[in-house]
């Protein structure tokens, strides 16, 4: 079983760095990963997307990604402009980079039937500006994405950020993957209560 | 500083005579165990201003480096009549890749010597005006740019003359080529802007800049040898007239050369890191139209009509080169002992 | 030491690893990374013995390689795309002068129109250079065939092309079992040169050559290429002996026992291919698939041995031949000829253009039933081209036809692929 990731951001944000420190977190737990930009002479503030493939077996497909289990969105501005959740399997993920709650960002027609329990949102930006003193969101959102889908551990993740930055810029993400981490975490687990309640 | 002029007062002239000369002063050629470089043999036309400027540079280097040099040849008239398969005139490594890319292939020569440890291998890059001023011209800058520890010659006769006598970047306006021919209102070559290519080498600031011609051969010897006293970047831009191509006497390829320098039409200088540090006067004077005259491919502008307004323009390019180098300043007394000086030597 | 890496940087490790002695870059995508990882290694001293040199053109990169190599050094380069046919002139002077320089080629499509993406067309082109070609599959393969690619270009006398797939390789992040230096220094020998510029043994190298000797010198650069075909194998052999690893050869089959479609291709859609071909199995159709990691010298033998069972092949290529079609296929219709098998060509992946499994599904279903074109334009959308085509017949003015069409398509920017 392959689980597959798209990343959608905008030229600067680290779409591409997002989906390497994923798979660096995934092999660092002993499965195969792969991670792709979808390739392009992007430049700042373009939208872009990103890939991550992870496996227990050897990963030979090299299409993009066409049916996510899990979707990454690391700038809202994107949403009625691209389409974000394209091919998303039954069951799949989402996690937004908002502040905002998802009524109040007016995609409930694009996530229509969407269990409540895999698509939030988390204040990626505010976090980084918070912890890091700069407004780069993507790390912070594979907190987010550990605590979403548990597809890889909060610990494999600050891993592979001590493995790419070093100094504060690697303790600013660490705290804000790890806050973004306990608020989705936290989200979900009263989503889950509320509708097993 | 270019050779020490060497006065022989027993024939009055500046003409060398080894035999009686110190051997310090003697040129490289008078020494029977000189290299020899280019060996006689090869297939260049009687009179060739290239064969014979190569060999005294390449000897004097060879002798500066202690035989330790490998060189980098431009596809061209240098490279083609020296090496008729299987047969080569070359008594030193050489290698021959592309007619443009010859700075760069000395680049990597000189790049894998350093790697090695063999910086006591220096490395020297050769083409012709068209391998130089034109189609390798990009290999030459960025050679110059990165001060790579070669020294690159020039070996300039005004055209393409390997191919059959074509215009290159260094073809002096009016001059008659295969592909400037003397038909038209305007016959010959157009005015260009020109493509100076020692002083664009100045641009770049490079440790060594030198120009001579075949003129004084003893001066090519001396800025050979001294180019290998820097590292880095160095240029020598040889004049070395063409009988074929410029329509003169293969027995007048000397005088005509030293026509070039006495009208001012080629201004022999060093430039050391981007300045001017000295330029040979002209002894003896002489309107362009001597020049110009010993040239077939000039001929146009004396028969059937005399172009007076042509000769004015190109007198108008000397003049500017003998302002722009002081070519006829007065030399100043000499503050070093007349041997170091570019003062004649006296030889009783 | 596996790693989870770039490939670009993976490549870049091996080939430090492999102590090359001059290196000459020139930026061009997507080869950037290997070269800036190269660099970064020779600046912080990683790297030792080793010039980087930053060129100002793939022209002069090549013939820095040149010079390098023809005095004795260990060069490497890397390039793609208009950089190869930039530095074409040079790249035929180094096969010609039998200098072991090692290049990698980050395929990338060739322009017009400028397009950046991955495609064959710039290795293709080459196919004729003189250079041995070899097409990695994934990252690690390009990663091995670095450290074989400086053995095989020294032991001949030969320049060796490393093709990897740009943006799909390169820049992709993979486990990659990255070669350590012990391993490569018992592996590759240092480089000694069958001819080298020495000023205590003067030799001339690059003579002129007339009609009295050039075939016989043209020949032996053939001879060479036949000398390889024996060399590769063993090389790769060797290689699986000292890294445990199955890397480079001449071809590479997957499941073509007893296969009646044997699909043929080179490079990183292998993979893609293999999981194609693993699902229809599943559902008993009798396919295989048949990489080739050495195009050239082309393996005619391997091909035809490797061939010999099935009833059609089909030929998926990221290059074509203007004005005739297939070249890939061209050569294997060469190992095929006497041979009753049926040959397809399919034309997928240019400029970047994503081969998906969906479309390879219903490609090699239609190969099964004989139903294919002998060639095939992968997912090309023929109305576009014509509507072009009658634009162009309505106005003899009808502007440049990319700038058109891409007016036709729309807006590009949000979609995804």
């Amino acid at each position: 079983m392959v689980f597959q990731v798209r990343i959608h951001g905008r030229g600067g944000q680290g779409v591409v760095t997002a989906a390497e420190l994923l798979s660096v977190a995934a092999f660092a737990e002993g499965r195969h990963a792969q991670a792709f930009p979808s390739f392009g002479s992007e430049r700042t503030g373009a939208p872009v997307v990103a890939f991550c493939r992870i496996s227990a077996t050897e990963i030979r497909v090299r299409e993009p990604v066409m049916n996510p289990n899990a979707v990454i969105v690391q700038d809202t501005t994107l949403l009625h402009h691209v389409d974000v959740f394209s091919g998303l399997v039954d069951g799949g993920y989402v996690l937004v980079n908002s502040a905002h709650s998802l009524e109040s960002l007016g995609i409930g027609d694009l996530t229509g039937g969407m269990t409540a329990s895999r698509i939030v949102t988390v204040p990626a930006t505010d976090l980084a500006l918070e912890h890091l003193g700069r407004p780069v969101p993507n790390i912070v959102l594979l907190g987010g994405l550990a605590a979403l889908t548990g597809i890889v551990s909060l610990p494999s993740v600050v891993d592979a950020v001590r493995q790419k930055f070093h100094g504060s810029v690697a303790d600013g993400n660490i705290a804000a993957a790890t806050a973004a981490f306990e608020l989705v975490q936290s989200q979900v687990e009263e989503r889950v209560d509320a509708q097993a309640g | 500083m270019g050779a020490v002029p060497v006065k022989f007062y027993q024939v009055g002239s500046f003409a060398v005579g080894n035999r009686l000369l110190d051997p310090d002063l003697a040129s490289v050629q008078s020494d029977p165990e000189r290299a020899n470089s280019l060996t006689s043999g090869h297939r260049a036309c009687q009179g060739c201003g290239e064969a014979l400027g190569a060999r005294y540079a390449l000897d004097a280097i060879m002798r500066a480096t202690k035989g330790q040099m490998i060189a980098v040849n431009a596809t061209g008239c240098l490279e083609v009549f020296s090496t008729p398969y299987p047969e080569t005139s070359w008594r030193l490594p050489w290698l021959h890749s592309l007619f443009g890319n010859a700075p760069a292939v000395a680049t990597g020569v000189a790049a894998a010597m350093h790697a090695k440890g063999r910086d006591d291998i220096r490395v020297v890059g050769q083409g012709g005006d068209g391998g130089t001023v034109d189609i390798g011209f990009a290999c030459l800058s960025g050679m110059f740019e990165r001060n790579d520890d070669v020294l690159y010659i020039c070996y300039d006769n005004q055209a393409y003359m390997n191919t059959g006598v074509q215009r290159s970047g260094a073809t002096p306006p009016a001059a008659r080529t295969a592909t400037t021919q003397t038909v038209g209102p305007e016959p010959g070559n157009v005015f260009g802007q020109g493509k100076d290519v020692p002083r664009i080498a100045m641009a770049h600031e490079i440790p060594y800049v030198a120009t001579a011609t075949v003129a004084d051969l003893r001066d090519l010897e001396a800025k050979a040898t001294r180019a290998m006293e820097f590292r880095g970047a160095r240029y020598l831009h040889v004049l070395v007239p063409c009988p074929l191509g410029w329509g003169s006497a293969s027995c007048d390829t000397i005088k005509v050369a030293r026509l070039a320098t006495q009208s001012g039409l080629f201004p022999v200088f060093e430039a050391v890191n981007g300045e001017v540090t000295s330029s040979t006067k002209i002894r003896h004077q002489v309107p362009v139209e001597e020049y110009l005259k010993l040239q077939s491919r000039y001929a146009h502008l004396f028969r059937p009509t005399r172009r007076d307004d042509v000769i004015k323009k190109l007198q108008a390019m000397a003049d500017r080169n003998i302002e722009r180098y002081g070519l006829l300043e007065p030399e100043l007394a000499p503050a070093v002992p007349a041997a170091m000086s570019n003062e004649p030597v006296e030889v009783a | 030491m596996l790693k989870q890496v770039e490939g670009s940087m993976a490549v870049a490790e091996a080939v430090a690893a492999c102590r090359p002695e001059v290196i000459c870059a020139y930026p061009i995508s997507p080869q950037t990374h290997i070269v800036e990882g190269l660099s970064r290694m020779v600046k912080a001293g990683t790297l030792t013995s080793c010039e980087f040199v930053n060129v100002e053109s793939e022209f002069a990169a090549m013939s820095v390689a040149i010079g390098a190599s023809a005095a004795g050094a260990r060069a490497y380069t890397a390039t793609a795309s208009q950089g190869l046919l930039y530095m074409v002139e040079a790249v035929y002077n180094a096969s010609g002068l039998g200098l072991p320089i090692v290049m990698t080629v980050a395929n990338r499509a060739i322009g017009a129109p400028i397009n950046i993406w991955n495609d064959h067309s710039d290795a293709m082109s080459q196919r004729d250079s003189g250079w041995i070609q070899l097409y990695a599959e994934t990252n690690q393969e390009a990663t091995d065939l670095h450290v074989q690619a400086f053995l095989i270009a020294e032991e001949l006398s030969l320049p060796v092309m490393v093709c990897m797939d740009g943006f799909i390789l390169t820049h992709a992040y993979e486990q990659v079992d990255v070669p350590e230096q012990a391993q490569v220094d018992a592996f590759l020998p240092p480089f000694v040169p069958r001819q080298v510029l020495d000023p205590d043994e003067p030799v001339s190298i690059g003579s002129m050559v007339g009609p009295e000797a050039f075939t016989e010198v043209r020949y032996l650069a053939h001879a060479r290429q036949m000398q390889a075909l024996e060399l590769i194998p063993q090389v790769s052999a060797d290689f699986k002996r000292a890294f445990g690893r199955d890397s480079g050869g001449l071809v590479r089959p997957y499941r073509i026992q007893d296969a009646e479609t044997v699909v043929i291709a080179l490079g990183s859609i292998l993979g893609t291919i293999k999981d194609v071909v693993d699902e229809m199995r599943d559902q008993g159709v009798s396919i295989g698939v048949l990489g080739i990691t050495s195009f050239r010298p082309f393996p005619l033998d391997a091909l035809r041995e490797a061939l010999a069972g099935a009833k059609r092949v089909v030929v998926l290529e990221k290059a074509f031949a203007v004005g005739i079609g297939g070249i890939v296929s061209s050569n294997v219709r060469t190992a095929l000829a006497g041979q009753p098998t049926a040959n397809y060509t399919v034309v997928a992946g240019l400029g970047g253009r994503p081969i998906g499994k969906d479309s390879l599904h219903t490609l090699f279903e239609q190969a099964g039933r004989d139903e294919l074109e002998p060639l095939t334009f992968l997912d090309l959308d023929h109305e576009l081209v014509e509507r072009e085509l009658a634009r162009e017949r309505a106005n003899r003015r009808s502007g440049p036809s990319a700038e058109n069409m891409l007016r036709d398509v729309g807006a590009v920017g949000p979609r995804l692929h």
